[in-house]
């Protein structure tokens, strides 16, 4: 069988990300990557790692909902999000350095956002 | 306290090989804090998986980036083998395992020849670049490539390398091996070149985990992490260990990437012994359907992909995270309070890829 | 006598590339390829360069980085384009951020093709382009 590493997926709701997240940083579990899928909803994934466990929260969301940054716990998540928030239109609140979608300087909006396609 | 000073610092500058921008806030000669630009080469290829089907896809895969371009191929492959529940044959896992650390060592010899270039030490920069011409043949002999390789592909690799090809690279290592003594022995002894480093952007352990440092540099500041222990590939097959370095500064990071140099020789020869007989790729059936997240070990440190498949031939989602955009806040962290002079150098010892940074 | 074509200055910008050209551009400086023994040097300053070697496609925020670059340098100047992206925008013509090759926006005398550009293939575009500089020489002398 395939031997690769287990896929630990927790769905949590957009409410609960802080708490989450806290819950974990204080396990001493880091950051590794938020990621952002655009098509029906918003769903992001905040992936954690501790000495090789590798896990991840799962949100789900419709395009209108607000999310809390988790930079006010881990301070270099504000590239992740201010990235998800420029290539995705995705709503998050409170990022300790906001770069106000002016990260990459894009010349389209929110191009990863499959809503305004329709 | 002086003057605050704001000096632009790329995208086009002689350091560079890539385009960044830093604004550096200046205190008379030190840098008190750097705002970075970036988005000078976002392409957006992720989005690119709209239009190419997931088997083309391993060819955009491959062009994250120039230099670890096989490492890419591997990874995004291993995401949709993983969302297929494909087992590669021995054969290829042992191939992959093989090119991926011949990578690692044109990639860290790239690396010492910029840095040697950025300290303005350029007959080093120089006989790195004849080195990794070597490796680069190797390449060439094996793919027929040079940079893009094509070779990795779902299910396996496309071409075998034989036996005597095999020794051969084995043989070239060995001897390789031998000049690249003569050569890290100026990277780690010469006074000059200690001088500009040693000491130089320290990054202790504890800012590494709050900045969330990946590869060589948290290995630089004293954690033992390395994705290759998680046993990808064969690497469940080699014995290794993961190469750290205490003091945090770009004299460790140089130690640590050094090390790594041998590090990777020394696989490569328990590859070659270990390999087994057969097949190299599997066929593949049907489309994926599912979500996978792969981590690898790059040169330049840990990567993720996820991959998000739909059942179609069309993925849904394609992310990647690549080192550099991990290692963006431990380059601002070192930043901070260095001299201006030292600038160059710092934004060098994360190896920065920008290009796999912004995709 | 003519000396840009003796010893021509280069300068390299990447413009999106992978970083696959870019290295090849810096490859050829390098012991094995060694384009230094022709005299051509690779110089950081827009100002000294005679050839502007460009690699990868032009996106919004970079055109008119590039465009700088190209009207600082001193006439005359010529234009190179190192491979596939930097001619057409390759394998990534289709991405939102991209807005196409080089000559979108520059006039490119000189097209090297590749993914990635060999640097045989780059040194044989520098010395087309020598001859191209050579042209743009005597028609500034004849003005």
């Amino acid at each position: 069988m395939y031997s690769m590493e287990e896929q630990k997926i927790i769905k949590i709701s957009p409410d609960e990300i802080l708490a989450e997240t806290v819950d974990l940083k204080n396990a001493g579990y880091r950051l590794v990557a938020i990621s952002c899928v655009n098509k029906d909803g918003i769903e992001l994934s905040y992936s954690f790692d501790k000495d090789y466990d590798f896990v991840h929260l799962r949100v789900n969301m419709d395009y209108d909902t607000e999310i809390e940054s988790v930079s006010c716990f881990y301070q270099y998540a504000f590239l992740y999000e201010n990235e998800i928030k420029e290539l995705f239109g995705v709503k998050i609140k409170n990022i300790t350095v906001d770069f106000n979608d002016n990260l990459y300087r894009i010349s389209v909006k929110t191009p990863f956002n499959m809503k305004e396609e329709e | 306290m002086g003057k605050r000073t704001v000096i632009p610092f790329g995208p086009q500058h002689p350091v560079l090989p890539e385009p960044i921008h830093l604004d550096l806030v200046l205190e008379d000669e030190k840098v008190v804090e750097a705002i970075p630009q970036i988005g000078y080469i976002h392409r957006g290829l992720e989005k690119l998986v709209e239009k190419r089907d997931f088997k083309q896809y391993t060819y955009v895969a491959e062009r994250i980036c120039g230099i670890c371009s096989f490492m890419h191929g591997m990874g995004y492959c291993m995401a949709v083998e993983g969302i297929m529940e494909i087992e590669v044959p021995e054969r290829g896992k042992f191939l992959r395992t093989i090119w991926a650390e011949v990578s690692r060592i044109h990639s860290h010899l790239l690396w010492l020849g910029l840095t040697a270039d950025a300290f303005g030490f350029e007959s080093l920069f120089m006989h790195s670049w004849r080195l990794r011409e070597e490796v680069l043949d190797l390449f060439e002999q094996t793919t027929g490539g040079r940079v893009i390789f094509s070779v990795c592909d779902i299910g396996g690799v496309r071409k075998d390398i034989d036996a005597e090809m095999l020794n051969t690279m084995v043989s070239v290592l060995t001897r390789m091996e031998k000049e690249l003594r003569d050569l890290t022995d100026v990277f780690l002894n010469d006074m000059s070149v200690k001088h500009r480093t040693v000491g130089v952007g320290v990054l202790s352990k504890e800012k590494a985990q709050e900045t969330g440092a990946v590869g060589p540099m948290a290995r630089a500041s004293g954690i033992s992490v390395d994705m290759r222990t998680l046993g990808y590939a064969a690497y469940k097959h080699l014995q290794f260990e993961p190469i750290t370095a205490e003091a945090g500064d770009s004299y460790a990071r140089m130690e640590v990437r050094i090390g790594e140099v041998y590090q990777a020789i020394e696989l490569i020869r328990q590859c070659v012994e270990l390999i087994p007989e057969g097949d190299v790729i599997t066929k593949i059936k049907g489309n994926p359907n599912g979500e996978h997240f792969i981590r690898l070990e790059q040169p330049r440190g840990e990567v993720i992909y996820y991959v998000k498949a739909n059942g179609t031939s069309f993925l849904d989602r394609f992310r990647v995270r690549t080192p550099t955009f991990a290692n963006v806040p431990a380059l601002l962290e070192t930043l901070k309070d260095c001299d201006l002079a030292d600038v160059p150098i710092l934004i060098l010892t994360i190896d920065p890829c920008i290009s796999c940074t912004e995709r | 006598m003519n000396f840009n074509k003796k010893s021509p200055w280069i300068l390299h910008y990447d413009g999106s590339s992978c970083n696959g050209c870019d290295i090849g551009v810096l490859a050829c400086l390098t012991p094995l390829y060694d384009v230094e023994r022709f005299g051509v040097i690779n110089t950081g300053n827009p100002r000294h360069a005679d050839i502007l070697l460009l690699t990868g496609s032009l996106n919004a925020q970079n055109i008119p980085v590039v465009q700088q670059i190209y009207d600082q340098m001193p006439e005359p100047k010529v234009v190179a384009a190192i491979g596939i992206c930097a001619t057409s925008g390759g394998i990534f013509a289709e991405c939102y951020n991209v807005v196409g090759g080089v000559d979108k926006v520059l006039p490119v005398d000189v097209y090297v093709p590749g993914c990635a550009a060999r640097p045989q293939a780059i040194i044989d575009g520098v010395v087309k382009a020598l001859s191209i500089l050579d042209e743009k020489q005597n028609a500034l002398k004849g003005r």
